[in-house]
């Protein structure tokens, strides 16, 4: 790693790609992330790497899937409009297996909502925001170094599984500036994904042609290619699921779940909860999909109630109480329309719902 | 150890650069740093402000509804954040532009004429920098030998600032210094 630096969130996305390897962008710029646009517009000639605005995100989708389906790491950042727009090319791309990596930089919905920090494109990124089975890795980071860590390491698992991944961050994150160590590497990471050779559409002179599509008209082929997708699923939930735990040893009065920024407002909340006697540890999920599932099932056995705490009117919720199964009163505190809770109306909301429990 | 504050304006007043001079000094001093900027729909010729949390810990949450300390740069900025402040804490007030009282009797109030000695050093634009050394005097939160590095690094493509900058820093702190 290299010396601290203090970056905007939004500008440290844009070199963490840089330093993935990546030298193809393709935007259209969105508040609350346009500084992302707008650093890798300077950035990426630099690096002899390419920056491209397009004509509407529709455009952007596609371009990211030519530039994938070519093999180049590419990368591409929105906001939840954008992303919306974005939705028929994401299933192509899932379908097509192309290891491309995007951040969405959510802002409040529904519709044009404003451009305040929000949670509440978490059924779009896990769920599907396209058409058919498919899914995205879906990653949530809470602070500017963890958002740079995790852009790398997308650039990383796209390739390892031949699946995009979703970094979910709010305008929060792209507009704080925080320090980072940005990663060093010994030698620089190709801007192309291994073994793209294998699939990618680079030209067939002197090989055999290679194919990339997501069109199934047979529909035997299609079942076929809907459970390699399935399989290789199953393999990311065995192997990517990433969460942090905090003050979860012992039994505990209340155990919160929150990613993201909402999770940075529930550590200053947990401060005082404690200080009120109450026994609240926290388990933050940074994988959304695959979602912590079991660890979240494993804790609610030693806990009075579990909360899922959202800058939604309630989604992540659905899947905490998918992983409780019903052996614990599970409960929710959100806010939305931008608005960020403070510290102590979380905390005020977890005793209410510890009493109503 | 936790410092936070709020630093707010017009927008033009250099409220955002202080307060990443502020943060880009508390990184240089190894402390854990968050500078927020107020973002969102603003109007024109509109107010701005940023939080900047210093801490030794691993700073939660960046959002903070009651800052340790404020600096107020002009009336809206007073009555906005002036109530916000916890008891105990410090607001630093600009009386160069600011003519309302401040009405917390449970707070230090400092009053500095930051764009008044701005000028009579030789450029109003340097309020900001008048009102940062007034703060780090106040507050302590970063090292001012420090601090002045750190402008020193900032402006070092415009040497003809370091004199202005450097005693525009040195003048907050001392009228700081006199009312603590």
């Amino acid at each position: 790693m290299g010396k601290k630096v203090l970056m905007k969130g939004n500008e440290a996305i844009g070199e963490a790609a840089i330093l993935a390897g990546c030298r193809a962008y393709f935007c259209y710029p969105i508040t609350p992330q346009t500084e992302v646009a707008e650093y890798l517009a300077r950035r990426m000639p630099e690096v002899g790497g390419t920056f491209l605005q397009g004509e509407s995100e529709v455009a952007v989708s596609y371009m990211l899937f030519g530039a994938g389906g070519a093999g180049v790491k590419v990368f591409t950042s929105s906001s939840s409009p954008g992303i919306s727009l974005m939705a028929e090319g994401m299933s192509y791309i899932a379908t097509a297996e192309l290891p491309i990596v995007l951040i969405n930089v959510m802002r409040n919905g529904p519709g044009l909502g404003g451009i305040l920090p929000a949670q509440a494109d978490y059924f779009q990124a896990t769920k599907g925001a396209g058409h058919g089975d498919y899914h995205f890795i879906v990653l949530a980071p809470s602070s500017v170094q963890e958002a740079v860590d995790l852009i790398v390491k997308s650039f990383d698992m796209a390739e390892k599984y031949s699946n995009p991944v979703m970094l979910v961050a709010d305008g929060m994150i792209g507009q704080m500036m925080e320090p980072v160590e940005l990663p060093t590497f010994d030698e620089p990471p190709s801007p192309y994904v291994k073994g793209h050779e294998k699939w990618a559409t680079t030209g067939a002179k002197g090989r055999e042609r290679n194919l990339v599509k997501t069109l199934f008209l047979n529909p035997h082929e299609g079942q076929d290619h809907n459970v390699k997708l399935q399989t290789k699923y199953k393999e990311i939930e065995a192997n990517e699921i990433a969460f942090e735990e905090i003050d979860t040893d012992g039994d505990l009065d209340v155990l919160l779940v929150s990613f993201g920024t909402m999770a940075r407002v529930c550590k200053t909340a947990m401060e005082s909860l404690k200080a009120e006697g109450v026994k609240v540890g926290m388990l933050r999920p940074i994988s959304l999909w695959p979602f912590p599932l079991q660890r979240i099932r494993d804790l609610a056995d030693k806990t009075k109630l579990v909360v899922s705490v959202e800058l939604s009117m309630g989604q992540m919720v659905e899947d905490v109480e998918r992983a409780v199964q019903g052996k614990t009163p599970v409960g929710f505190f959100g806010r939305a329309g931008g608005i960020v809770p403070t510290p102590d109306e979380v905390k005020d909301g977890i005793l209410n719902l510890m009493k109503e429990s | 150890m936790q410092n936070e504050v709020v630093i707010a304006g017009f927008g033009g007043q250099g409220v955002l650069s202080a307060g990443q001079i502020l943060a880009y000094s508390a990184m240089a001093e190894g402390f854990n740093v968050v500078w927020l900027p107020s973002y969102g729909p603003e109007m024109r010729g509109g107010t701005a402000n940023c939080s900047v949390v210093v801490s030794d810990q691993p700073i939660a949450s960046p959002i903070i509804p009651h800052p340790g300390a404020a600096i107020v740069m002009n009336n809206p900025s007073l009555e906005r954040f002036g109530p916000a402040v916890k008891a105990g804490g410090i607001i630093i007030i600009n009386t160069s532009l600011i003519n309302i009282k401040c009405q917390r009797d449970d707070v230090t109030q400092i009053n500095i004429g930051a764009n008044q000695v701005a000028m009579d050093l030789g450029n109003g634009k340097a309020a900001n920098m008048v009102i940062l050394g007034a703060y780090v005097a106040a507050t302590k939160a970063v090292s001012f030998d420090v601090l002045k590095a750190t402008v020193r690094e900032k402006f070092a493509r415009k040497p003809q600032f370091e004199e202005l900058n450097m005693r525009a820093l040195d003048a907050g702190f001392e009228l700081a210094g006199k009312q603590m």
